[in-house]
């Protein structure tokens, strides 16, 4: 039994952002895989809740006019990994969400409420940072853009205002083209386990594979946000592709990153995570993208 | 004949399709809820309530507090009642108490018309305590100053016992000894049954009956009895089918307080199901154990004089309290019987989460030290890992000077045998030699005896009934529980072929109901195959008896001509079939002149134990740079005596062997340092092994027919989980040369070990 006040369920976008402006306290309600875990703790007993499940105008991932692949934010983790367009361009996400909790949370969770909860370990969350995704957010004075590098606020604080839904995740053509992907989650259990650490790698390589033209690297709970380790892909961007760029990038990564000591793990123990999953996705990115060392 | 044979599980199709009735399944629809409120501190008293707003939530019935409950103090094990004062369990809380132990200690409980009205109720009581410092830790608990946590027990010790055999002083002056030391520790974990602890109760007349999940019932009566301070003809438990209990169930948890919170709302029926942290936090768990080990071992490998120091945290309560550590440090002597040894062994109070029985019993607390402990000493002498436990371990006619309990049968080098054999020993201790690189290979194993029931520490009876239908079939009523081990389909394949009618012919009742249930203590040790399948044994000699008597007036013949074969009576010597069971059985029920309704019940007081044995292999690979193991290839071979039905027991040793892994791998309960709270007290942060992270997990027997086992069996269930963790921690030490003395061997452990040995900068 969960103990909500009031629950709304919306038929069409402009209900509910009608009723979040009326209910600005009032939480949205995708999946509820978040949401009903804080709920039964007694976190968020007694709220007042939105749901937009029912609203497909909100799922589905499509390829905009100009190339920009815009993923819904109800898309369900499953959804992601099985959509032919993800699976052509950007797989490493679809790689990523796929390594959520098990295949029950992965058909109920949603890719939007992933990133609008606002946790360092989400798992789309590295991935989507390492593409420069880009945020619709609506709200009936009309709609913002933001960049995802900006959302993150804080631990579990995100930029969404109170009247504000996240409708939209846009991963811009020059963001995907011509690149390959690595993720690689670490956590203690193989199935239904937070990340202890999460990396997310992508690269584009010169024509004749032997040289970076660009590396991208961003990190789950290496600081209380997700992050982009910006100095490790300003070190990559030119580097020859030999065995030093691994501890180019790792070395430099781990000046990017702030992890915390917790009793889940030490700081220590994350900050060798940090460098030999840097060394491990930089590697696996690189050789998919026909680098060879 | 059935058993021997790999039979369905009587309760397969039950549980299956979801009709298998479990406790929350049956509770009524209009009946109240209970809620515990649990203390936000770890030690100290509660000075006061305010319940003023907590009663206004619509919906409230009564809420009651530790000042309401009865002044008496009782035990809660799932230990046979000792008719010794000095051998009875400790009387160490109340109902609800005003003396807070432990962070998550119950206070005051909410009793509301639904659970949501009680969960509101519960975060509006306002508790005004009175602190005081709590410990945490057995050293810290026995320094002096510390903390009285129990008024009965000063200086925290609960128990301290030691036994010497042979003069150690006396053994450790030969010359040329070798002398290994070592210090072991084992973390607390739970038990992470499905089924959380639940129950209801309500009145009928003046009497309680309470629906528990439990392994225990009748010991649950005799409990709640204590606890309220009523007797025993007023209480009345239902057990039906239980979603796992590990031993956990194996205690009384919920039953008295919820027995008792009926009596409060005039009998109306209360729900008292806790959550998955309530039984995490507020049940019981498997003991911290630390042991200090020290070995004077001869050059050749032989033993002279071994000793053994165990400190066992046992949390706030006593619960089984030293019956664990005492287990573990005899199973020390037993396993390797050789030279003096001498043992010393302490239980300690702390502010922790109260432990208890859990599978297996303190042995694999003692068999994860001492399996580290001969792999440490045979890497100091260079010898062979196998050689040197082959050369000190127990063997046949072995008889325990403590416990006189005897070694009637050993099949432990065959185990290990045919452990070699599967994992490829030989050819991987060459090929694992000399290792560098950031992933390396290991090879381990571990050896165990665990002993089958309790006796003679404790008392082992059992009784079982038979009845004879009109067609000739037979309900099969046992007072041992089913508790998903198999137990009511083992029964039933003893129960057919001791009386000598098919399985078909055989209706197990599962639900115990201690009114009409014949005595037994319950599903505990590994006792029901060994000590119940006695009684059914004996109870089904008695009915066959019966049968052929009534068969001899039938047919005008002498009794000890006639058998009972396949559902028929048969001449001894001719085996001619003479008349169908079901005739004679509905002559029995109908007969105009000589009705006998047929009916058998025994009791087996059982005086008799037995070891069973066993061995793990592990292949490991440990990627050192991320602080994994990976169990590539990993065997359980055991000794448990002729097997019953082995399909059935390859899935205990499945349990057991993924039990193992979780405790050397990755389970531990965490709790803050500061407060005392839990801090994994769910499935998401305790890491128990997903289907995923289990490795193909391989099982075989050898069966050798022990002479005192109703069919020549002896223990399976807890057995299995003894050996894998310290076959995977020397295996570990195999890979990379690094002894680890404690588990879980987590990554986040390994990184700080591998720190502290060079092999990550
Ligand atoms: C058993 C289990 C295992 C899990 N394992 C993982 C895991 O391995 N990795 C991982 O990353 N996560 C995991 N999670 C967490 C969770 O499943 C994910 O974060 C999921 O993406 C949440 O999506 P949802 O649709 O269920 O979110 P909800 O619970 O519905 O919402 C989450 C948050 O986002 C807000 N929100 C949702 N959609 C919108 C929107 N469109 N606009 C504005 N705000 C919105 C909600 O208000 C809420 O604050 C697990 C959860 C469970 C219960």
């Amino acid at each position: 039994m969960y103990d909500f006040e009031k629950i709304y369920q919306p038929k069409t976008i402009e209900q509910a952002l009608k009723l979040k402006a009326e209910h600005p306290e009032a939480l949205i309600l995708a999946g509820g895989s978040d949401i009903l875990i804080k709920t039964r703790s007694g976190k968020l007993a007694g709220s007042t809740v939105i749901s937009i499940y029912g609203l497909d105008e909100l799922r589905g991932v499509c390829i905009e006019d100009d190339g920009t692949i815009l993923i819904r934010p109800l898309t369900s983790f499953s959804h992601i990994t099985a959509n032919p367009i993800i699976a052509k361009y950007i797989p490493v996400l679809g790689e990523a969400v796929d390594q959520v909790g098990g295949p029950q949370i992965r058909n109920i969770g949603t890719i939007g409420g992933n990133i609008c909860n606002g946790v360092t370990s989400a798992d789309s969350a590295s991935t989507l940072k390492a593409y420069d995704a880009v945020l619709e957010i609506a709200s009936v004075d009309g709609i913002r853009i933001l960049p995802y590098a900006e959302f993150n606020l804080g631990p579990g604080k995100v930029d969404l205002h109170p009247n504000e839904i996240l409708t939209g995740i846009r991963i811009p053509k020059d963001s995907y083209e011509n690149t390959y992907g690595q993720y690689i989650k670490y956590s203690q259990r193989n199935a239904m386990d937070i990340a202890t650490l999460g990396c997310s790698v992508n690269v584009r390589l010169s024509a004749d594979c032997k040289t970076v033209e660009r590396l991208r690297i961003a990190f789950g709970v290496a600081a209380p946000t997700p992050i982009r380790a910006l100095s490790a892909e300003k070190a990559a961007t030119g580097a020859q592709v030999n065995e030093s760029l691994m501890e180019t990038v790792a070395s430099n990564a781990i000046l990017d990153v702030n992890p915390r000591t917790s009793w889940r793990a030490s700081k220590e123990f994350r900050m060798q995570l940090i460098s030999e999953l840097s060394r491990r996705a930089t590697r696996a990115a690189v050789e998919k993208a026909g680098g060879k060392f | 004949m059935v058993v021997g044979k790999p039979v369905e599980r009587v309760d397969a199709f039950d549980k299956v399709t979801g009709r298998a009735k479990y406790t929350a399944d049956m509770f009524p629809e209009n009946a109240l809820i209970a809620k515990v409120l649990h203390s936000t501190i770890a030690n100290g008293m509660v000075i006061s309530f305010d319940l003023n707003d907590a009663l206004k939530v619509p919906g409230v019935v009564k809420i009651l507090t530790c000042f309401d409950v009865p002044d008496i103090q009782y035990p809660t094990p799932g230990h046979p009642w000792s008719t010794e004062k000095k051998h009875q369990d400790i009387a160490d809380r109340k109902l609800l108490n005003t003396h807070v132990r432990f962070y998550g200690d119950d206070i005051a409980v909410v009793i509301a018309e639904t659970e949501l009205a009680a969960k509101r109720a519960l975060d509006l009581i306002q508790v005004k305590y009175e602190e005081q410092k709590a410990v945490f830790t057995v050293a810290d608990a026995m320094a002096p100053g510390a903390p009285l946590i129990h008024d009965e027990k000063p200086g925290n010790v609960i128990v301290h016992s030691n036994y010497e055999f042979g003069s150690f002083d006396s053994a450790i002056t030969e010359q040329g000894l070798i002398k290994v030391e070592g210090t072991y520790h084992t973390q607390q974990v739970q038990h992470c049954h499905i089924e959380n602890a639940s129950s209801f109760a309500y009145m009928e007349g003046d009497r309680i009956t309470v629906v528990s999940s439990t392994q225990i019932p009748h010991i649950v009566r005799r409990i709640c009895t204590q606890a309220l301070g009523c007797s025993f003809g007023s209480i009345r438990i239902i057990k039906p089918y239980i979603g796992g209990g590990f031993g956990n169930k194996q205690d009384a948890l919920t039953e008295p307080l919820n027995a008792w919170l009926t009596t409060q709302v005039g009998g109306r029926c209360v729900g008292l199901f806790y959550t998955r942290e309530e039984t995490f936090v507020c049940t019981r768990t498997r003991h911290a154990m630390d042991f200090d080990i020290t070995t004077y071992v001869r050059p050749d490998g032989s033993f002279a004089a071994r000793r053994i120091v165990a400190y066992s945290n046992q949390g706030a309560y006593a619960s089984h309290a030293h019956a664990l550590v005492a287990n573990a440090v005899n199973a020390f002597r037993m396993m390797y019987p050789v030279g003096a040894i001498k043992g010393d062994a302490y239980t300690v109070y702390t502010n922790i989460q109260t432990a208890g029985a859990m599978r297996a019993y303190g042995i694999p607390q003692i068999g994860f030290a001492l399996e580290a402990h001969i792999d440490d000493i045979a890497a100091r002498l260079k010898a062979d890992r196998i050689a040197l436990r082959q050369k000190n371990m127990m063997q046949l006619g072995y008889v325990d000077p403590g416990t006189t309990i005897t070694c009637h049968s050993t099949g432990l080098q065959q185990c290990i045998d045919k452990g070699r054999k599967f994992i490829h020993w030989d050819e991987k201790a060459k090929q694992y030699e000399h290792q560098t690189g950031s992933v390396r290979h290991g090879i381990g194993m571990a050896i165990f005896c665990y002993k089958t029931g309790v006796y003679p520490i404790s008392l082992e009876t059992s009784a079982c009934r038979m009845v004879l239908n009109q067609d000739g079939t037979v309900q099969l009523q046992m007072g041992a529980t089913e508790i998903g081990q198999g137990a009511d389909t083992v029964f039933s394949q003893m129960c057919a072929d001791t009386v000598g009618i098919p399985l078909e012919s055989v209706h197990v009742i599962s639900t115990q109901d201690t009114d009409i249930t014949p005595y037994d203590t319950g599903a505990y040790a590994s006792r029901q195959t060994y000590v119940c399948g006695m009684a059914v044994k004996k109870t089904g000699l008695s009915l066959k008896r019966k049968i052929l008597e009534f068969a001899a007036f039938m047919l005008h013949k002498d009794v000890s001509d006639l058998d009972l074969k396949d559902s028929w009576i048969v001449h001894t010597v001719s085996n001619e079939k003479l008349i169908a069971l079901s005739d004679v059985a509905m002559e029995a029920c109908y007969s105009l002149t000589n009705s006998h309704h047929i009916a058998a019940e025994e009791t087996h007081h059982c005086s008799d134990n037995t070891y069973s044995f066993g061995a793990c292999f592990a292949d490991i690979d440990v990627d050192i740079p991320l602080c994994k193991i990976h169990v590539n290839n990993i065997i359980n071979v055991h000794d448990s005596g002729t097997i019953i039905n082995p399909l059935l027991a390859t899935g205990q040793v499945h349990g057991g062997m993924s039990m193992g892994l979780g405790y050397g791998l990755l389970e531990q309960m965490l709790y803050d340092p500061k407060t005392g709270r839990t801090l994994d007290d769910n499935m998401l942060d305790y890491k128990l092994m997903t289907a995923s992270d289990t490795p193909e997990l391989n099982v075989q027997f050898v069966e050798p027919s022990d002479p005192t086992g109703p069919f020549g069996n002896k223990a399976l269930g807890e057995p299995p989980v003894i050996p894998v963790a310290p076959a995977i921690r020397n295996a570990l030490l195999n890979a990379t040369g690094v002894a680890v003395d404690s588990i879980p061997l987590s990554p986040e452990h390994l990184f700080f070990e591998f720190k502290k040995a060079g092999l990550i900068k």
